[in-house]
């Protein structure tokens, strides 16, 4: 069947075989780089159609539809007229900082992917720290929109990149605790291990009730950390303040924005790895026949089709809700979510000791 | 849009909300004062939108007037026509046949829905929530399609004329109005599963905005932000007109006068509305739509005043006539005017979020404020 | 108690967020409630209100006489000056001088298309037509002459 693994071996073994295997090393180093910025760049070209198309259809309406079959080429004559704006740097603007920010949240995104499982033995880099590397990686992202915000040399940006910051560092909080709950009933930090504890059926159905509400509390956390709505008062376009991004326009924007895009894949991927399996198929218990036949489905199928599914999950919200305000988000975080979740991980860790899990 | 534009001497920010809005509105001005993000002051600027439509219509004559009218508050344009109608009537008594005054009244309350349609989808807009609006727009689209069939245009009707209405109603309108009716009911519910239970709509909107009885009848606030603090002044049961006074529907009012308290009052009047056009549908009298009058109108000397219930509030038309083919001067009494004013008294000490639910709870339009 | 009552806000929160999703799920999975008409596609098979108010036209019949008479009602009637009617004297047969309409002068750039002038026409000679597509690109031509060459008044109109 089917397997990325063969054309990772075969082009392993081709460098191996004709160079010598420092330079091959380096030649791999190159290809994976080069792979992961087009994974990027068709990652954000195609979720940013899908947000348009799925916004529409539930305003019953029909998205794009002209440029392309079905309007696929939409955000590529997009991206180009961003391409051809001006960039303009305000008078006053810290130079430097102002073009750094864009590039340190898209170096950011870049680095949470390594330790990401595509497939089956399709990771770049499995540390045996995979959680903690990916949480502690996260929390720089604050810095490049602090930079962006201060940079910016305009109060209101100043104001809406504070509100940013602190809603992420807020919401990082329940985050990592959900993921906490997680590593309890697997007793490894490593992705790799993650993934292969699930061979028996997924986290969400394996530890039913504790799994279940972390699940609940991982979405609400990682739809307020990448400044999404229902949580996007940091950058509402029909408020006051438009947020840290306001003075950026052209390329520096469409990094902006395309980072944007590319953090909710990611968290979507980390969702989908911890709760539902990664590249694992849907096995249930020691039913043979029926996961002998889910194997048959290749694995980097069934690790897109699950971050797709959460990503359609986080787009659903912002297409029903309103804003919270500013205050009643931080609210909901300190006053409900976080207590939930510690209680919800100590639920976890009774539960692993007794062995009430499948 | 935001720009800082001073400091007082106590080093708060003064702000602009510009006249260029990304939502819906018009062209409102507020210079804001701020300390921090806590609101001390709100002053509108308006005068924006003015087109001198009360010294225009010194120079028109009596049946011309009218269709400059329906641009001043452009979501009930039949009202508003409605209004000067009635006042040219008052003044040369002129008695308007049963079925013209069942189609002015139908016509009055299909414009009341589908205003308060628009509201209500450009409130959620403001608060965030873009799916409410084009929900809101698939009922509007059926009520619009239903004026175009009879009057031929679809948000400037001019439609209604001294005397009685223009044209004879469209022999499909009995027919579509029930279809909308049935397509409306369907659709109610889903306003309250998606929009009114929910709970972040219900903070942000509970308890924002408070107006008191006191200063709603002192700001002279009337149609649904002063029946939401609990004054009685719908017209349509006060003075009535037209066919009001025998027809069956309740006065909606509440008694908490905050955003959510506007809120609850326009989605029950538009279950009134529909209630009215029921009753009326099936039981147009057969007869004139139009009283005969002469080609040339010519109001005797004296001043006339009609009060109608439009969709934000109590427009007043008043008219001074010096006995000439054209008036000598006319005053409008806008109801957005004097809603605009208790703004800053309500949001005083809010945050700007609140700003702009308050605003949004208000339904203002601003031409018909700044006519 | 407390703890009641959190349990009980947070049962209720959840549960109002899951009917609007369910709303608004039943609408991107319910394709045909989609109302949008595909504009430019869809202009032979657009069919307007036969009220609807587009831009005033004279009546032409096939023998291309029309019913405007040049009583200026409509001019008089008109609220912005959009309608202007010149009128030249003809010689009838038997002698004497009739006035008649010589160019209909109607500016669509004022137009505000309130149909005073239709009620005011003595003899139904205009009506409104359903176009809306008036862009253009030279503003002259929005200033239009509305009875065709070489017509004139119908037999038995007065």
């Amino acid at each position: 069947m089917f397997s990325l693994e063969n054309i990772t071996r075969f082009i392993h073994e081709w460098l191996n075989g004709h160079f010598n295997p420092t330079f091959a090393l380096f030649m791999e180093f190159g290809l994976v780089g080069v792979a992961a910025i087009t994974l990027f760049a068709f990652l954000g070209l195609s979720l940013v159609w899908m947000e348009r198309k799925v916004a529409a259809v539930m305003q019953i309406r029909i998205g794009p539809n002209r440029v392309g079959p079905k309007g696929i080429f939409q955000t590529t004559a997009d991206t180009l007229k961003l391409l051809m704006k001006e960039g303009l740097v305000p008078d006053g603007a810290d130079k430097f900082l102002f073009n750094l920010a864009p590039f340190i949240v898209m170096i950011v995104a870049m680095l949470i992917l390594a330790p990401i499982a595509f497939a089956k033995n399709i990771q770049i880099w499995d540390i045996n720290i995979g959680v903690l590397y990916l949480s502690a990686v996260s929390s720089l992202s604050v810095i490049g929109i602090l930079m962006a915000g201060w940079a910016s040399n305009n109060k209101y940006s100043l104001l809406g990149a504070m509100r940013s910051g602190a809603q992420i560092v807020s919401y990082e909080l329940s985050a990592g605790l959900s993921v906490l709950s997680i590593v309890v009933m697997t007793g490894s930090l490593s992705i790799k291990d993650i993934i292969l504890s699930q061979q028996n059926g997924w986290w969400i159905f394996k530890a039913h009730i504790p799994a279940l509400i972390s699940f609940i509390i991982f979405i609400i956390a990682v739809t307020a950390e990448t400044n999404r709505a229902p949580f996007d008062m940091a950058e509402a376009e029909s408020e006051l303040t438009a947020g840290f991004h306001t003075e950026y326009s052209g390329m520096r924007f469409a990094l902006f924005f395309l980072a944007e895009y590319i953090n909710i894949f990611i968290v979507c991927a980390i969702g989908a790895t911890l709760f539902f399996g990664g590249w694992m198929p849907l096995h249930i218990g020691n039913w043979q026949a029926f996961n002998h036949i889910m194997n048959y489905i290749p694995s980097s199928i069934w690790f897109f089709g699950k971050t797709i599914g959460l990503i359609f999950l986080i787009m659903w919200f912002r297409w029903t809700f309103p804003r919270l305000r500013i205050d009643q988000l931080l609210n909901l975080e300190w006053k409900y979510l976080l207590p939930i979740s510690m209680f919800n991980l100590l639920l976890m860790t009774v539960v692993a000791i007794m062995g009430w899990h499948f | 849009m935001i720009e800082e534009i001073g400091r007082t001497t106590e080093g708060d920010l003064i702000i602009n909300i510009g006249p260029q809005h990304p939502a819906t509105h018009g062209v409102l001005h507020l210079v804001i004062t701020l300390n921090g993000e806590t609101i001390k002051k709100v002053e509108p600027h308006l005068g924006y939108i003015h087109r001198s439509i009360e010294k225009m219509c010194e120079s028109l004559s009596y049946r011309q007037f009218i269709y400059v009218t329906s641009r001043m508050d452009y979501l009930s344009s039949h009202i508003n026509n409605h209004g000067c109608a009635l006042c040219v009537e008052k003044g040369l008594q002129i008695e308007v046949p049963l079925r013209a005054q069942f189609i002015r009244v139908l016509m009055d309350e299909l414009t009341r829905i589908a205003s308060h349609e628009l509201w209500w989808g450009a409130m959620a807009m403001d608060l965030g929530a873009f799916t409410p609006f084009f929900h809101a727009f698939r009922e509007r689209e059926t009520i619009t399609d239903i004026m175009e069939k009879t009057c031929g245009a679809r948000l400037t009707m001019n439609y209604i004329v001294p005397g009685g209405v223009m044209a004879e109603l469209h022999p499909d309108f009995q027919k579509d109005v029930k279809r909308f009716i049935q397509l409306y009911k369907s659709k109610f519910e889903e306003y309250n599963e998606l929009v009114t239970g929910n709970v972040i709509f219900q903070n942000r909107m509970k308890s924002v905005g408070v107006l008191s009885k006191k200063d709603a009848i002192s700001y002279g606030c009337t149609g649904p932000v002063g029946r939401a603090s609990g004054v009685f002044c719908d017209i349509r049961k006060l003075y009535p007109y037209d066919i009001y006074n025998k027809i069956e529907f309740e006065e909606i009012t509440e008694t908490e006068g905050d955003s959510f308290a506007r809120y609850l009052v326009r989605l029950k009047e538009m279950q009134q509305s529909i209630r009215i056009i029921e009753q009326l549908l099936d039981n147009i009298p057969e007869g004139d739509f139009q009283a005969k009058t002469k080609a040339v109108l010519k109001l005797p000397k004296g001043e006339f005043y009609q009060r109608v219930e439009t969709a934000r509030g109590e427009l007043g038309v008043y008219i001074v006539s010096e006995g000439g083919t054209t008036p000598y001067r006319i005053k409008f009494r806008s109801p957005g005017f004097s809603n605009l004013s208790a703004l800053e008294h309500m949001v005083k000490g809010l945050k700007i979020g609140d700003l702009v639910a308050a605003m949004g709870s208000l339904d203002l339009v601003i031409p018909d404020i700044d006519r | 108690m407390f703890l009641i009552d959190y349990i009980k806000d947070v049962y209720g929160a959840v549960r109002s967020m899951l009917k609007g999703m369910r709303m608004t799920g039943y609408y991107f999975t319910h394709h045909k409630e989609i109302i949008t008409e595909q504009y430019p596609d869809n202009r032979e098979t657009l069919k307007l209100a036969e009220r609807f108010r587009g831009e005033v036209v004279l009546l032409h019949d096939e023998k291309n006489e029309h019913a405007c008479t040049g009583c200026s009602a409509c001019e008089i009637a008109c609220p912005n000056g959009t309608i202007k009617i010149i009128n030249k004297f003809d010689i009838t047969p038997e002698g004497k001088k009739k006035k008649a309409i010589d160019t209909f002068v109607y500016h669509l750039e004022l137009c505000t298309m309130c149909n005073l002038c239709i009620e005011a026409c003595p003899t139904d000679a205009i009506k409104m037509a359903q176009t809306f597509e008036h862009s253009v690109y030279d503003r002259s031509k929005l200033t239009k002459k509305l009875n065709n060459d070489g017509s004139k008044l119908r037999e038995g109109v007065e």
